[in-house]
């Protein structure tokens, strides 16, 4: 532990008892991932936690599989769709009502966004189902993006009108005076200035289409058409040993990228929300 | 796209708005038709069809007929709908609120006080269990509780089926370990955003570390901890990660409110029912953030 002048004020039973704490906090959380880390590079990966003979015949295993690697495809594609579908639809929104002064506003953003916390996909998942049934959108990817679309939407909004405030009107009102159009200063001025935040929205809802499985759960069937989220369950709940391998290397593979997105994101511009739609 | 340039005024007062009143609602119909179909249309239709008896086959399929109630009078005799309510009552109350709420809390106010490497060292664990995909999570823990293989077992000595002997413990201490990195970061932000001094001149004064906490860090973390009380409720409530590691199981043990709708409605094909307690749900929820709401308040 770092020797800082804070520590050394400390009594002793102070200091030992936040290392206890900070030892069993540690474990608690750090026991269930080790497996995630070593399992994937082990020759002869098991359920049980232990030092790996390095290896990477789990990966060679799971090219053998037809549908490993087109389910990461389909991931790829969900969250990649739901991510530009979620700036298409919520970007312009957001700047308006970040510009827009009308009566009651933030409370209609307070409420609107309280509104999808209550409407969850748990909640709503038999009309959702019966919607895409009817809309003739089950089974395919753009069902599957319009509605996760739908469901990040609110706090979507809600982030970027944040961010888009915090933007000094200056800029805009400087390119006014010098008479350039509306269409001009939205596509040079405001789209350059909020793109770390549309950047940013655009993990956020990458990051929630990636991991989400209750929406593809639903509403795909074919299994050419099942992202990770789908497949990884599948290939599990399944059981026995003959998977154990698959599962190693998809697990890794499947969990990298919005990890990685994750601290880059949060590196960069300091971000930490993350929340939203789960399950 | 029609965005109406204001060619004859060019000189803008600064402070008008880049947009009129069409192109203001030209951007905002997309936003606007989006939640209505995929938020509002889904919440007026759940409450619908819990009126009705529709299912997807037999004869109500053809022709589903308003029923009013009697879902709702079916569930309260329902022994299964109800050990699915007290199953999701424990299990919010359990992991969100003294769960990630107060574990999430003592970390962010211990993690004030170490240095800053042990304190992003540990973050960033907690973090990881948050932010990797839920099925995989459920994957890691299925291992990590196995009875013949798994890690817990190994390290304990014991045997024992965790996820068959003690389900909804299980998934409780599961949804701990998942979500307590929300807690943390916003309870983090809330005792950074105290200032300093304040916690220094109670300090001088000879107040001990439990009476700084309570007279200066929970008043002024007050609005965090309300919020935060608000999302993980919710979330914990409509939850349906757990269905990835039991199932629900053993014998209904672990079948939370959402997969119970999931069973009744998408697997049994019973849409009315299924219904009926997708709109109890969704009054309740409206009941959990009424609730936090008002406490928020009563005590501003």
């Amino acid at each position: 532990m770092a020797r800082k002048n804070k520590i050394l004020e400390k009594s002793l039973s102070e200091r030992v008892t936040t290392t206890i704490f900070i030892a069993l906090v540690v474990s608690f959380f750090m026991l269930p991932l080790l497996w995630l880390i070593l399992a994937p590079f082990d020759g002869a990966p098991s359920y049980r936690l232990k030092i790996p003979h390095f290896g990477l015949q789990n990966f060679e295993e799971m090219k053998l599989n037809p549908y490993a690697y087109r389910s990461l495809m389909n991931s790829a594609f969900f969250s990649a769709g739901t991510g530009l579908m979620v700036i298409l639809v919520g970007a312009p929104a957001s700047y308006v009502l970040s510009r827009v002064k009308f009566k009651g506003r933030d409370s209609f953003l307070y409420l609107l966004l309280l509104f999808s916390s209550i409407v969850t996909g748990s909640a709503a998942m038999v009309p959702l189902f019966l919607l895409a049934l009817r809309l003739n959108i089950l089974d395919t990817y753009h069902g599957v993006i319009l509605v996760l679309t739908g469901g990040l939407i609110p706090a979507a909004i809600f982030i970027l009108k944040d961010f888009t405030d915090s933007i000094p009107k200056s800029y805009e009102e400087s390119a006014q005076i010098f008479g350039a159009s509306s269409f001009r200063i939205l596509k040079d001025i405001v789209t350059p200035v909020i793109r770390p935040g549309l950047a940013v929205i655009f993990v956020w809802s990458f990051v929630q289409a990636w991991g989400n499985f209750l929406v593809p759960f639903i509403l795909i069937r074919d299994i050419n058409k099942q992202p990770g989220a789908v497949m990884m369950y599948s290939f599990y709940n399944e059981g026995g040993q003959a998977v154990i391998r698959l599962v190693a290397a998809f697990s890794f593979l499947y969990t990298i990228p919005v990890v990685l997105m994750y601290f880059y994101v949060n590196r960069k511009y300091g971000f930490r929300f993350y929340g939203g739609i789960k399950g | 796209m029609s965005i109406k340039t204001r060619s004859d005024s060019r000189a803008a007062k600064p402070g008008n708005s880049v947009l009129n009143g069409r192109a203001a609602a030209f951007f905002l119909s997309p936003a606007t038709i989006f939640i209505i179909i995929f938020l509002l249309v889904p919440a007026v239709w759940t409450l619908y069809l819990g009126i009705t008896d529709y299912k997807l086959t037999g004869f109500s399929a053809a022709n589903p007929q308003i029923i009013w109630f009697d879902n709702f009078q079916k569930a309260l005799h329902d022994p299964q709908f109800l050990s699915s309510l007290k199953v999701t009552l424990i299990f919010t109350l359990g992991s969100a609120i003294f769960g990630q709420a107060v574990v999430g809390f003592i970390l962010a106010w211990v993690l004030s006080n170490v240095s800053k490497r042990v304190r992003s060292t540990v973050e960033l664990i907690v973090i990881c269990a948050w932010i990797v995909p839920s099925s995989v999570v459920s994957f890691l823990w299925v291992a990590f509780l196995n009875g013949d293989q798994g890690t817990l077992n190994m390290l304990t000595g014991l045997n024992i089926q965790w996820l068959i002997k003690y389900p909804l413990v299980s998934i409780i201490i599961f949804n701990i370990w998942r979500g307590t990195a929300f807690s943390m970061l916003l309870f983090s932000a809330a005792i950074a955003s105290i200032p300093k001094s304040h916690i220094e001149v109670a300090r001088v004064a000879g107040a001990s570390k439990l009476q700084q906490l309570r007279h200066i860090i929970l008043p002024s973390a007050r609005s965090f901890i309300l919020t935060n009380l608000l999302l993980i409720s919710l979330w914990t409530f409509n939850d349906f990660g757990p269905y990835l590691l039991t199932g629900g199981g053993p014998g209904g043990k672990t079948e939370l409110l959402s997969i119970f709708v999931y069973n009744s409605a998408l697997r049994y094909l019973d849409f009315g029912y299924g219904s009926a307690i997708a709109a109890l749900m969704l009054m309740m929820n409206l009941a959990i953030s009424l609730i936090v709401i008002r406490a928020g308040k009563k005590n501003r």
